[in-house]
């Protein structure tokens, strides 16, 4: 096997497992740029994926080929509120924020696993029939070499994530909206003397990262695992938080980082088939995401600089 | 001021109170019936001589979960890596549970020694890493769960047994298990971990309360500055209360290597004890005595939930859901203690 084919493997599936992470990291930027931290990633994933499949598995019939984009825009929607009880207690009850994010977690898993217990009267729901298709991008296919590598037989919402991270970019350092929300992530009273409702931002910014991480967890569920069960989402809430960090809180970063930890777990699965891989234990591609990022933050991989007033609520008038 | 005293005792209890207050509006949303379900959960925690002895087993390794977060928490710093430290605890009980042949009186207290000894080393890391790089627990804690729940399969996989899927059985001189609890509970998985747990909170009271390191300790988690001026080696001390309250999740793990399960079998994802250590920390008040109550609350809702599906048709998810919601609202205890402070006002 050459080189050639080993990367036609490699490349889709690690496009394939990233974008889930994609969505789920910029979720995470949102959040902690405004200096909420997010542990809750997981549980909004969770959220995210099972909305997903049960919208799907109801409604397969009536919308056909469009049952998974409305998918994933309820999965958005009730991410985003889902994630008002993290910011409610949060940001209004300054509850510790990394507490209050495993509250999440755990409410998120319960109370899916206990809603398709009362739905479906098992722990798991049915395959679901209709998902994304896997389509060649016109024209960027037909370019040589790079063509099949990245632009064919992949899913529309991959490229998706990838565009959505430049937008993410966009509004966080060039826009009005962004400088606010940097400012108070930063110095949440300086920017209140300057006008800016810090509360209005952060509950902002944490309802973006409960829409993106339910898009992250819907994407997930639609296009991987393609049901919803207690194990639908292990660990791929904190790997996108990993990816968040890892990309220094900054967007493009993210998205990097979670294409490498997209392809770390793509290797992880097909890497059996690849010869000079095939040596290589599992185990240290399962845990390569995870110990980059703490290497990063040792500062072995360039310094990563959390957000100032990350962690701490804003008491107004205390200083 | 004497009223702190009450309103921190009465924090945690009004957060169970609303939790399964919501839990009940949850089952009569759902089409439950709330009454059925909680009955249900109380018998299947102590109905009978087996529920009590199930409950006491599951309480075991909570009381120490509970312990390594309370204890992380008191000296000023998060350890949500009890999780992973408890997987590399049990690993290494159960190592050395099978590698050795020794008499029981050194063979046991060995391996619950490897188990602290493997918990500390894993809790040493995100230490290290704070004191030096300061570089946040929390998020080098998460990671280091993963780390260790894949490189503990690797372990069983390769090392442990040949390509398959659980370890031998530990050796009876490292066991916990007995009998004699067995069999005065209908045949539980009761074992003589609770002993070891209800040690582990005296020494972590002691430990806090009655020597100079526990105040020191417990002064840098207060201000680091402070005691930085006071003499005090803040990093030495950071470190150092990280080592301890991972030898505490560590001995948690071997709990359920020695006790409960007798190996170790490849998981496909966390155990879950380590994450609700942080609610048992929470509502115990992160003090040793409020935890031994607290780990005895979750372990009842725990087991007890296995009961409600069959007699009350309720999923035992619900119990999960309780147990999220009264993690929020001790959280949010800001909520409630600005609820208490309205209605003494009012009183008067």
């Amino acid at each position: 096997m050459g080189v050639y084919e080993v990367l036609q493997i490699i490349i889709p599936s690690a496009i394939f497992f990233a974008a889930p992470l994609i969505f789920t990291a910029l979720g995470g930027v949102f959040s902690e740029r405004s200096g909420v931290v997010n542990i809750g990633l997981e549980g909004l994933m969770v959220i995210g994926a099972f909305v997903s499949v049960v919208f799907n598995l109801t409604f397969a019939d009536r919308f056909g080929e469009l049952t998974p984009w409305l998918a994933l825009i309820v999965a958005m929607v009730v991410g985003a509120i889902f994630s008002l009880l993290h910011a409610v207690a949060s940001i209004t009850f300054r509850a510790d924020q990394v507490v209050s994010g495993v509250a999440i977690n755990f409410l998120a898993l319960g109370l899916s696993l206990f809603l398709v217990k009362k739905m479906y009267g098992k722990g798991q729901t049915d395959q679901i029939q209709v998902g994304f298709d896997k389509i060649d991008v016109p024209v960027l296919s037909h370019i040589p070499v790079i063509g099949p590598l990245f632009f064919s037989n992949t899913y529309i919402p991959s490229y998706i994530a990838i565009i959505f991270a430049f937008v993410a970019w966009y509004v966080i350092y060039k826009t009005p909206f962004g400088l606010r929300l940097r400012a108070v992530g930063e110095h949440p009273m300086a920017a209140d003397t300057m006008g800016i409702n810090v509360t209005k931002m952060r509950y902002i910014a944490v309802m973006i990262s409960g829409a993106l991480g339910g898009i992250g967890g819907a994407v997930y569920a639609t296009i991987i695992s393609r049901d919803f069960s207690h194990a639908t989402i292990s660990g791929h809430g904190f790997m996108a938080l990993a990816a968040m960090i890892f990309g220094k809180w900054h967007p493009i970063g993210a998205m990097g980082a979670a294409l490498f930890f997209g392809l770390a777990q793509s290797l992880s699965i097909v890497g059996q088939s690849i010869p000079f891989l095939k040596n290589v234990p599992t185990v240290y591609l399962l845990i390569a995401p995870y110990v980059l990022t703490i290497l990063a933050l040792a500062g072995f991989i360039g310094r990563a600089e959390a957000p100032k007033a990350l962690g701490t609520p804003y008491i107004k008038g205390k200083r | 001021m004497s009223s702190s005293r009450l309103t921190n005792f009465l924090v945690p209890v009004l957060a169970v109170l609303l939790g399964v207050l919501v839990g009940s509006i949850v089952m009569l949303v759902s089409g439950y019936d709330p009454i059925a379900g909680y009955s249900a959960l109380l018998y299947g925690a102590f109905g009978d001589n087996y529920y009590i002895g199930e409950t006491i087993r599951q309480t075991t390794p909570y009381i120490l979960a509970g312990l390594a977060v309370a204890f992380a928490f008191r000296t000023g710093l998060f350890n949500i890596g009890v999780e992973g430290q408890l997987i590399i605890g049990w690993l290494a009980s159960v190592w050395v549970g099978v590698a050795f042949d020794l008499p029981k009186v050194i063979h046991l207290p060995l391996a619950i020694l490897a188990a602290a000894v493997a918990g500390a080393l894993w809790a040493f890391i995100p230490g290290f890493l704070k004191a030096h790089f300061k570089v946040h627990e929390v998020i080098i804690t998460i990671m280091m769960n993963y780390i260790a729940l894949h490189v503990s399969n690797a372990i069983i996989r390769s090392v442990l047994s040949n390509q398959g899927f659980k370890s031998e059985k530990i050796h009876e001189t490292a066991s916990l298990q007995s009998e004699f609890l067995q069999s005065i509970t209908d045949y539980s998985t009761l074992h003589y971990g609770i002993i070891v747990a209800v040690i582990g909170a005296i020494i972590m009271w002691f430990l806090l309360e009655k020597t100079t390191k526990g105040y020191e300790l417990r002064a840098v988690g207060f201000n680091q500055h402070a005691s930085h001026y006071a003499g005090m080696n803040v990093k030495r001390n950071i470190i150092l209360a990280m080592v301890i309250s991972g030898a505490f999740a560590g001995v948690a793990g071997a709990m359920e290597g020695l006790g409960t399960f007798g190996n170790i079998s490849v998981k496909a994802g966390f155990t879950g004890i380590g994450f609700d250590g942080i609610a048992v920390a929470l509502i115990g008040g992160n003090n040793a005595f409020g935890i031994l109550l607290s780990a005895l609350l979750f372990g009842a809702l725990k087991v007890g939930a296995l009961e409600m599906p069959s007699s009350a048709d309720v999923p035992t998810e619900l119990v999960d859901i309780v147990i999220a919601l009264i993690i929020f609202f001790v959280a949010s205890s800001y909520l409630i203690r600005l609820l208490l402070s309205r209605f003494k006002k009012e009183g008067k």
